[in-house]
């Protein structure tokens, strides 16, 4: 085996191993393409976020516009505040605009579902760092049922 | 009869220990210096060929179809809770956390870690390695060392071959045989899969892999007793050792990065 055979194959190895990894960041991981783009912080509180987590999808009419950066409690009054990542491209919701946490599906994944509100001459276009004051939690099922059995009851 | 026992304990310990001590001073010899990329460079190339090329073929083949498999049995639970459409992150998250590179590292330990102990005891036997001492080259320099680096290169671009061949496998049983759709496969697969959290973390565990059974591998051979039998018993326990090295520090590793 000549020595300039060995250095094809070991290159054409290099090359098979990066066009792997390749595939591997953007086909398998979807990275760059809305995981590290341009994006802008809005906060969210929440009385309760019930199964939501971090990098949970935030949805305006089911087109995923950016992902929840980290769930933390207000230390002040103990209510989760949800730090949300929200793409550049969608930077004109205004400050009437209401977030609520919704399950896709019966069983499935929650998310974030963002409504753009109204815009008139008072109504401000929300900037990086603000906060969406017309939250609505999530649904918990126990606390649904615990309620129905209640209302029997009387 | 006690103290037979004892002493019996106390001589394997200490053996243990020094071996690793061996170990170290082998490694540390092979690697810490002046580089001479001149030199290094083409026997580094040369091994990358020997170690790396020639374990791709056993690793795309394996890769496959563990993909091929993972795929028809995730599809048979999955289908009864009617989430077939969660078998592309199924398939991919335990190949690229797991199995592909404790799996490449498995192949890697018998197709790889035997032959370098066993060529190096065979050298050690044959008196290569003083000869080589004797003509004032440094064995570890020029036989260690390039083997090493050769080894803790190619794994871990042996496993992203292994993760991305077993992904295509899974498609192609889960998709084009047993009818999931093929958008949602990859949809709900990039929906769950992370870049840093999961295929950066399964390349820093192949990493670790590479260096644990190549080290295991190399030291076994430079430490054989050597004769015929001391070379195949220290191929044995280079298979053995690796093997059962990697599985533990896989546990470990796996606590770490995703335990919490």
């Amino acid at each position: 085996m000549t020595t300039r055979k060995i250095e094809i194959l070991v290159g054409a190895f290099i090359v098979v191993a990066v066009a792997a990894f390749l595939m591997l960041a953007l086909k398998v991981a979807n990275a760059g393409v809305t995981g590290s783009g341009e994006s802008y912080v809005l906060y969210a509180k929440f009385e309760n976020i019930g199964g939501l987590k971090v990098r949970s999808p935030i949805k305006v009419g089911g087109v995923v516009v950016g992902r929840v950066a980290s769930i933390e409690l207000d230390t002040v009054y103990y209510t989760p505040v949800v730090k949300m990542e929200i793409n550049e491209q969608y930077s004109n919701f205004p400050e009437t605009s209401s977030v609520a946490i919704l399950t896709s599906g019966l069983l499935g994944e929650q998310y974030l579902g963002l409504q753009p509100g109204f815009i008139d001459e008072t109504v401000q276009i929300l900037a990086d760092g603000d906060s969406i004051q017309d939250t609505r939690s999530a649904i918990v099922l126990e606390e649904l049922i615990g309620q129905f059995l209640f209302n029997r009851g009387n | 009869m006690i103290t037979d026992k004892l002493q019996t304990l106390g001589r394997d310990t200490i053996n243990n220990i020094a071996g690793f001590g061996r170990s170290g001073l082998m490694l540390f010899g092979a690697l810490v210096g002046k580089p001479d990329f001149r030199k290094g460079f083409p026997l580094l190339i040369r091994q990358l060929y020997v170690i790396g090329v020639l374990s791709l073929l056993i690793i795309v083949v394996s890769g496959l179809f563990i993909g091929m498999v993972l795929a028809l049995q995730g599809y048979t639970v999955l289908v009864k809770f009617g989430a077939e459409g969660m078998l592309g992150p199924l398939v991919a998250l335990s190949l690229l956390r797991e199995l592909g590179p404790v799996v490449t590292a498995l192949l890697f330990a018998g197709r790889a870690g035997s032959a370098l102990t066993a060529e190096i005891g065979l050298m050690k036997a044959t008196e290569q390695l003083s000869g080589m001492e004797m003509m004032a080259v440094d064995p570890l320099r020029r036989i260690i060392a390039p083997r090493f680096w050769a080894g803790v290169i190619s794994m871990p671009l042996l496993a992203l071959v292994f993760n991305a061949v077993g992904i295509l496998g899974g498609h192609l049983i889960g998709v084009d045989w047993l009818g999931v759709d093929g958008g949602s496969y990859w949809s709900t697969m990039q929906a769950n899969v992370d870049l840093y959290q999961d295929v950066l973390n399964g390349v820093i565990k192949s990493f670790v892999f590479a260096i644990i059974v190549v080290w295991i591998a190399l030291h076994k051979g430079f430490d054989a007793v050597p004769t015929s039998e001391g070379i195949s018993r220290a191929t044995t326990q280079t298979v053995v050792t690796a093997s059962l090295t990697v599985l533990g520090f896989d546990f470990i590793l796996t606590a770490l990065m995703f335990g919490g």
